[in-house]
């Protein structure tokens, strides 16, 4: 089970727009949110949806995947939904009982809001399908970087970062060969109420923690025996590039980005 | 030209410990020597070797390494260019998610340029025998091949020393083995190693041994001279590599064998020689 772990949603396969610059996919998934928001009505999600469509084929993925992200959000997908639809008023009546009652608009923006969220969740997906975790700290890395000059601590976040990807596993391993220990030695994490297996986790926590810890006192030592002084006067084995496959993706995203406006100002579509 | 590694006086106390963990110690490291620092649980040798890369600075007494003496940080971080260090736990020394990547970051904080890290990450990954694992996460290999990614990372480095604390201790025989022949190996092209150790059989086959007890060099000298006297070498609680016990006790049956005996080979040749 460990073996074969993989970290986040990641699916690799070599494809152009996992060949993406992480940058580009980073600065382009917040764009893409940026037109999801700025979008008015219905054509412009479809062109939104037209573009995500092409990514994915690009990406070599299966819709599947994408569509997959969207369970975990269902329920607030739903909420929203109803809550719209209920508390929006204006428009033709189409249904009263009581006090509720739907109106036209109040379906409208219903509908309206859901598809905007699914949008916002699957243009995401995106990012973390196609974009390896260490390519993502790279690239916010790089992104950031301009901020240290305010203080703001970017080679020191990615560092965290990459070092927590690099120890999940382990870490896993080590919870694994501790679970087994206590267990043969008879503890029992399965039966009893919740409070009874979260106390059974104790005897396994506490050992965890501490060789955390070890591991973190010898990490930081072997790190600094490798010359390691933080992020400054560091260079990169492989620095990142901005191709020409870049300016292609950026370009695919300002034609929508422009369907977008030009939909909504001649009110095609729109509400 | 300065010798690789020269301790004069070098003493290391931890804070709140009742004495020193190193004590005022002289060691003398020729470039190119293959030396073992031998000794039981706490005997200061782990110490020892990471005042040599200034991962502790020394409180009293001297340590210089490749000319350079240790006294402050940045001293410190000059002398850790050229000396590299492979620790004991395979898994906590490795950074990154992928072998080339963690083999690159030692090159990556000397600020090595992009193409001559690769270059040199590829070189070093062909020489401890990697270089089909350069895209690897280091949770799917194997002891002994992550302490050779270990390895591959502080050989990109460039170093002139490399001392291994006890970088075989978690390993199995046959990993044991791989990373003591790729010691040998660096050695034989010129890069000086300190090996740390509590197992006989690698210290036998070492140019020299120091023996540390209590923070303090008990003995020293070639293997031979120093598991002839096995009795001081038992004093200080550790054994004798298995043949220079078996001649001992051979020796003690009336057996006429040689006394400083200590590899297979070496029996081999002095029983056939008896018979």
């Amino acid at each position: 089970m460990l073996n074969n772990i993989t970290l986040g949603q990641y699916f690799p396969v070599d494809s152009p727009v996992h060949r993406l610059d992480p940058r580009t996919k980073i600065l382009l998934t917040v764009a893409l949110m940026v037109a999801i928001f700025v979008c008015k009505g219905f054509a412009g999600f479809g062109a939104i949806f037209l573009f995500i469509l092409l990514c994915v084929r690009l990406a070599k993925l299966k819709l599947r995947f994408v569509l997959r992200g969207i369970k975990p959000i269902a329920v607030i997908v739903l909420l929203t939904f109803v809550l719209n639809l209920f508390l929006q008023s204006g428009g033709r009546v189409l249904w009263h009982w009581w006090i509720i009652t739907i109106t036209v608009d109040g379906l409208r923006t219903a509908v309206f809001m859901a598809i905007r969220l699914l949008m916002l969740v699957m243009g995401t997906q995106l990012l973390t399908l196609t974009t390896s975790p260490i390519a993502l700290t790279d690239g916010l890395e790089s992104l950031f970087k301009p901020l240290s000059k305010i203080g703001f601590p970017a080679h020191e976040l990615a560092m965290m970062m990459s070092i927590a990807l690099r120890f999940i596993p382990t870490l896993i391993d080590e919870t694994n060969k501790i679970t087994q220990a206590q267990k043969a030695r008879g503890a029992d994490f399965e039966s009893g109420n919740l409070i009874r297996r979260a106390k059974a986790m104790l005897p396994l926590l506490v050992p965890l923690f501490v060789s955390a810890f070890r591991r973190a006192d010898e990490l930081a030592m072997a790190m600094e025996a490798r010359c390691y002084r933080g992020g400054s006067g560091r260079t990169k084995m492989k620095p990142l590039k901005y191709k020409k496959r870049d300016l292609c993706a950026v370009g695919a995203y300002l034609a929508v980005l422009g369907a977008v406006l030009v939909l909504n100002i001649f009110k095609i579509g729109v509400l | 030209m300065h010798e690789a590694i020269s301790a004069r006086n070098l003493s290391y106390h931890y804070e709140g410990a009742d004495k020193n963990a190193v004590d005022s110690v002289n060691i003398e490291i020729a470039r190119g020597e293959f030396v073992a620092i031998l000794g039981r649980n706490g005997s200061g040798k782990s110490t020892l070797g990471k005042l040599f890369n200034g991962l502790y600075l020394a409180s009293q007494g001297e340590v210089f390494v490749s000319g350079t003496q240790i006294t402050d940080e940045n001293s410190a971080y000059e002398a850790r260019k050229h000396c590299g260090m492979v620790f004991q736990d395979p898994d906590n020394q490795m950074v990154a998610t992928i072998v080339e990547e963690d083999v690159a970051f030692g090159c990556e904080n000397l600020g090595v340029a992009p193409d001559e890290i690769k270059r040199r990450v590829q070189k070093a990954l062909e020489t401890v025998g990697m270089s089909e694992y350069a895209l690897s996460a280091p949770h799917m290999l194997s002891g002994g091949q992550k302490q050779r990614a270990a390895i591959a990372g502080v050989l990109a480095m460039q170093p002139d020393i490399i001392v291994f604390d006890e970088s075989t201790s978690m390993l199995d025989p046959s990993g044991r083995r791989d990373i003591f022949s790729l010691a040998q190996r660096l050695n034989e092209r010129g890069v000086t190693i300190v090996w740390i150790t509590h197992f006989m059989e690698e210290a036998a086959l070492c140019q020299r041994l120091y023996v540390m007890d209590g923070g303090r060099v008990a003995l020293q000298g070639t293997p031979r001279e120093v598991f002839s006297d096995a009795e001081a070498v038992q004093k200080l609680g550790l054994d004798v590599p298995d043949m220079t016990a078996l001649a001992r006790q051979l020796k003690q049956n009336g057996i006429d064998v040689r006394s400083d005996i200590i590899t297979i080979d070496e029996m081999e040749v002095e029983l056939c020689r008896l018979a």
